[in-house]
């Protein structure tokens, strides 16, 4: 672990301004990713910022009839806030499919959006790895890579974002609030996350300084036609191989608005909103369901060990979407796939 | 024995540790936290490559960290032994034993580097990651498929550790002729014990040449023996203390890293110094190796094994010839006339790897009893009535005589309790919505040894009784039955008496593995206390006026804290008063268990057991759950229900992680696991568990051992991984011969 210094501010105002002070400053929320990656000499951040006293908990209406998620409400508090669990019933599911209480216990809501690649190499510093060591190459390819991308990788990484609640978060088209040295600013979700590209060190488009300090959830109502189906290694405490989120407004036996996106098989939350939109107006079938899945995964590539992920992905996305379909979303405790 | 059996109140109660409470309030002390005076802290560092030499150690950075006092290198190691017999412990197996930083020779990835000491750990730790080292690297390789067609038979084999049978019969002719036969090749892939409790140990500088260690270890004497001679210390000047142990499941029978290194830093610094092993330091310390195993089998038409041929390859260092017994198990599990078996080694750039929770047994019998499963498909016969025919009553590789083997009540026991009858005859024949579900069963079978021990008891005047012997425990429940045995012996209550185990300086003790502790430790306590009542009971008799003094030994009995006459229990003494008229304040003896040689010529014993599974497996997404196992296993007396049936949920939750989870994922260019963390390396999670019933079918063993005791530590895993896998082979028709079976191996 590197020598860093830390403070601890009050304000909102004073956290930009002492992590826009001094680059590579990185924010502390509850830690759980931050001190590991310290830890392993994977982060080496200059300053550490608290940002625990800021007031960033609240979880509130918005105007819209959506709600504003303060970035250090807790994962277990988000999951099992009334509202949430009566609004957003899709992301209290995600979120508790991921990690574990205790986890989700310390856990915040801008911690998870900005939590880092689990890629093996990343954490181990005696490995090259462009997202840690830029231009040092990527071991991933043609290593141990059985959880990494099928979408989406380019020749420097193919490592994949690891949350859960990030892709509820994609399939129900939320909003990141942002606050930096030149103010407020929302970053529609799809445009928060990146591609790796030739930099992946960089996860999202966030520039320096930049603290979150929101993520705000539009008025939605998908009754009870979505789910979060997360296919993991064991039942439970392992990142997702496959996860899906999916939403469908279902009217007349048609679909209607349809949401899906896709964990463990990208750099970022994957949707395909081309494919969502060739599925409006179809009835809801597996083999429709299937049709969309072959469209969804059309460029999907494996690199050798996650091969297998591309055959996984389509039959959980079709398995999701018939639960959204027949209203029985995945229970979380409940181990079985029905 | 006659007292016990007439007085029996404690062995076969389920009985509470007696550590437990300690434990659950934090106040029971592990290795890495006893207190010492000005202790400093050291940090091992690692090296990063397979293979090569150290070119460059760049130190100045760590140095510079205030509070730094030492750093410790292959150029300004203590002095330590030269010759390699020298490093050898009790359980070494033949070879080179690894001398941590004898030389700038790199031997496998992971291997530690450098010692940075330090006044405190954190400033030790910083120090430690500011340690820059460049390699010449050499040819390595880490993957045992490349390294196969080598193989070897390892010309000095290891202690304790039966090689192979000669064949018996022609195997290859059998098979050639046979009606039903079946070919096929297995691989486990390597595993990691990871026992909760981090390796550590406080070594305390008591003076020069004089230590206290608080070790992690299985066995406090075999690291006392390891450090003097070592490092040339006096054996009355080195004590080792290894009161609670976090788990171990073998990775602490052998001295590791950590122990050398905070001794030699002691010794040289002449001060206290704490050294423990970061979680993924502790996947260089040893591991269950790799095994490859070509099985072929055959059967006649009415399911009688005609021939049985195993042939083993499993991974071992470049410094050191591990061995274990992976394919004896299939010469013996059931009766067959032709059996050839073969066990070679296949020489891995990677630390040596060590005994890992039934070492061998887990391996060769779950690949095993996953082929015997795929003859059974072949001749069409249940599994169970196929066990059933080829039941083997002799252990056929020797020939020698079994003291019991109540594995037919097993296979019984466990069949009803698993519903085995409503086990689909064809594969992939049942389904519960989207789940196929299916049901599988192996047998398990494990050594029940009984080892060389030695015990003291000691009774005092005020009814009070302590044991004492040098074993371990680590988790098992050592501390708790040996209080119960004691407590039967002299009949006292349970709260009289007091273990002490876990200490250098008791009695001699073997390492507590092998599942033989309970047996070994277990009799020579109950020989202590026999002496005790011997005593007792002389003294008695001397007494004017005393009850019992026209009585014989068998005419009394000790319950109580009293001596009484069997046949008039109103006519009594109490220890007390029998103490005080011989004016005695305690009375000590000593107790020995150890084999008979006699009876070894014709007898041998095991612990068997049969495990039951029933598995469901998602028809298109693979995800296996296990909602019900079932292990129901014969060993014999079983002292403490209740810490025995920990022992069995224990093996078989990690044979469900042999079934589903664990690997080490190396990567093989680089000669790295890859996996070297707890949220990486994947063991069972609490969802992954459901029910897991175990039973104890009855099994009277006089031969065994004096308390007529087999042991339970290892029997729970073997047999388990196949019993899940030939569930999945029920459930799903696919057959799985990699482990572990993850989802995408039944994606196809
Ligand atoms: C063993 C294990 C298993 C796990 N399993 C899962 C799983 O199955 N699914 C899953 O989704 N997650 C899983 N997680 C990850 C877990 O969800 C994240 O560690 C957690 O969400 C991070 O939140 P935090 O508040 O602790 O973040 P921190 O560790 O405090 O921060 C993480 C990053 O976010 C930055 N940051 C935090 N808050 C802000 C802010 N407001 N503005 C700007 N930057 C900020 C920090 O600087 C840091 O870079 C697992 C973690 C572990 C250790
Ligand atoms: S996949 Fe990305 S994170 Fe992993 S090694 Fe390659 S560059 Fe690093």
């Amino acid at each position: 672990m590197n020598r860093f210094d830390y403070i601890r501010p009050d304000t909102i105002a004073d956290a930009v301004a002492a992590l826009a002070a001094f680059p590579g400053a990185k924010a502390l929320a509850g830690g759980t990713n931050l001190v590991d990656l310290m830890k392993y000499d994977v982060a080496t951040p200059a300053r550490v910022v608290d940002i625990n006293r800021l007031p960033l908990k609240a979880v509130e209406d918005t105007a819209d009839g959506g709600l504003r998620v303060g970035a250090l409400v807790t994962n277990s508090d988000l999951a099992w806030h009334p509202q949430i669990a009566k609004r957003y019933p899709l992301l209290a599911s995600a979120i508790l499919a991921g990690a574990s209480g205790q986890l989700r216990n310390a856990a915040t809501t801008g911690g998870n959006l900005l939590q880092r690649t689990r890629c093996y190499y990343f954490y181990d510093t005696s490995t090259p790895c462009n997202k840690r060591v830029p231009g040092s190459g990527c071991s991933a390819i043609g290593g141990v890579n059985r959880i990494h991308a099928i979408l989406g990788a380019s020749d420097s990484c193919i490592a994949v974002h690891p949350s859960d609640m990030c892709v509820a978060l994609a399939a129900l088209d939320a909003e990141v609030e942002v606050e930096g040295p030149q103010g407020r600013r929302i970053i529609p979700f799809a445009q928060f996350h990146r591609l790796p590209d030739h930099n992946p060190e960089l996860d999202n488009t966030l520039e320096p300084g930049d603290l979150v300090t929101a993520i705000i959830l539009p008025a939605t109502d998908f009754g009870r036609h979505h789910t979060y189906l997360k296919i993991r290694d064991r039942l439970s405490y392992a990142f997702a191989l496959v996860s899906v989120a999916a939403a469908i407004a279902i009217e007349d036996g048609i679909i209607g608005d349809i949401r899906v996106a896709l964990g463990g098989v990208a750099h970022k939350p994957w949707r395909d909103r081309n494919a969502e939109q060739r599925l409006r107006g179809e009835p809801p079938s597996e083999a429709t369901f299937l049709r969309f899945a072959e469209d969804v995964l059309r460029e999907s590539e494996g690199c050798g060990q996650n091969d297998f992920k591309i055959e996984l992905a389509r039959r959980t996305i079709v398995r999701a979407l018939m639960q959204a379909t027949r209203g029985t979303p995945q229970d979380q405790s409940d181990k079985v796939v029905r | 024995m006659e007292a016990l059996q007439s007085n029996i109140a404690h062995i076969g109660k389920p009985t509470s540790r007696v550590d437990g409470k300690l434990k659950v309030t934090g106040r029971a002390r592990y290795a890495a936290e006893y207190p010492a005076a000005d202790l400093l802290h050291g940090v091992i560092v690692s090296a990063t490559v397979p293979a090569g030499r150290i070119t460059k150690l760049e130190l100045d950075r760590a140095r510079a960290v205030p509070g730094v006092v030492q750093i410790f290198t292959h150029e300004n190691r203590g002095k330590a032994a030269w010759l390699d017999r020298k490093w050898r412990d009790e359980v070494a197996p033949p070879g080179h034993p690894f001398r941590p930083l004898h030389s700038d020779r790199i031997l496998f990835d992971g291997q530690p580097i450098a010692l940075v000491v330090a006044d405190s750990f954190e400033a030790a730790r910083d120090a430690a990651s500011l340690v820059r080292a460049e390699y010449d690297i050499d040819d390595f390789c880490t993957e045992l498929e490349v390294r196969r067609p080598e193989a070897y038979d390892p010309p000095e084999k290891r202690s304790g550790i039966p090689p192979p049978p000669e064949p018996r019969g022609d195997a290859e002719d059998a098979f050639d002729r046979a009606k039903h036969r079946i070919s096929s090749e297995y691989r486990i892939n390597a595993e990691h014990h990871n026992p909760m409790e981090l390796f550590g140990t406080t070594c305390v500088f008591e003076g020069p040449g004089q230590l206290t260690i608080y070790e992690k270890t299985q066995g406090s004497q075999n690291s006392q023996g390891y450090v003097t001679s070592v490092f040339g210390l006096r054996s009355k000047n080195v004590r080792v203390i290894n009161h609670y142990v976090g788990g171990a499941f073998g990775a602490a029978l052998r001295p590791q890293q950590q122990l050398f290194f905070a001794v030699m830093a002691s010794l040289e610094l002449k001060r206290s110094v704490r050294v423990t092993l970061t979680r993924s330091q502790m996947f260089y310390i040893g591991y269950r190796p790799d095994t490859y195993h070509a099985i072929a089998l055959a059967a006649d038409n009415k399911g009688r094994l005609t021939s049985i041929m195993h042939d083993a390859v499993a991974a071992t260092s470049h410094h050191e010839d591990y061995q274990e017994a992976v394919v004896n198990w299939s010469g013996m599990m059931y009766h067959c006339d032709n059996v050839k078996l073969s066990y070679a080694l296949a020489k891995l750039n990677t630390a040596t790897p060590c005994d890992m929770r039934a070492p061998g047994a887990s391996v060769g019998v779950n690949a095993f009893e996953c082929a015997i499963d795929e003859l059974c498909h072949d001749v069409g016969i249940d599994p169970l009535e196929f066990r059933r025919i080829n039941f083997a009553s002799i252990d056929e590789n020797t020939g020698k005589m079994l003291t019991s083997k109540a594995l037919l009540e097993c296979y019984q026991q466990g069949a009803a309790a698993i519903g085995w009858d409503r086990r689909p005859v064809k594969p992939r024949s049942l389904k519960d919505g989207r789940e196929l579900v299916g049901l599988g069963m192996a047998t398990g079978m494990w050594d029940a040894f009984l080892m060389k021990a030695a015990a003291e008891a000691k009774l005092t005047a005020d009814g009070r009784l302590e044991v004492s012997t040098a074993a371990s425990d680590i988790g098992t429940g050592t501390w708790t039955i040996l209080a119960q045995i004691g407590a039967d012996a002299l009949g006292l209550p349970l709260e009289a008496i007091t273990s002490r185990i876990g200490d250098s300086t008791l009695p001699a003790s073997p390492v507590e593995g092998g599942s033989w502790t309970a047996a070994s430790n277990g009799s020579a306590v109950m020989a202590a206390c026999e002496a005790i009542k011997a005593t007792l009971f002389k003294h008695a008799r001397a007494m004017t006026n005393s009850p019992v003094a026209q009585a014989e030994y068998d005419d009394v009995v000790f319950a109580g804290g009293r001596i009484a006459l069997k046949n008039d229990l109103a006519r009594s003494l109490s220890f007390a008063e029998v103490m005080h008229a011989a004016d005695l304040a305690e009375i000590t003896e000593t107790g020995k268990a150890a084999p008979s040689l006699l009876q070894m010529r014709k007898y041998i014993s095991y612990t068997h057991s049969a495990v039951f599974a029933e598995v469901r497996v998602d028809e298109d997404l693979g995800v296996v759950r296990i909602p019900r196992i079932v292990c129901a296993a014969a060993a014999g007396r079983i002292i403490n229900p209740k810490t025995a049936r920990s022992q069995i949920l224990g093996g078989v939750v990690m044979g469900i992680g042999m079934a589903l989870h664990e690997e080490a994922m190396t990567d093989h260019r680089l000669g790295k696991i890859m996996n070297h963390s707890l949220a990486e390396y994947h063991v069972p999670a609490h969802a992954d568990i459901a029910d897991i019933e175990v039973i104890f079918v009855d099994e009277t063993d006089e031969k065994v051992s004096p308390l007529g005791v087999k042991g339970l530590g290892e029997i729970g895993i073997v047999g388990t991984a196949a019993a899940v896998a030939n569930a999945i082979f029920n459930a799903t028709g696919r057959r799985v011969r990699d482990f572990p079976i993850t989802l995408d191996k039944l994606l196809a």
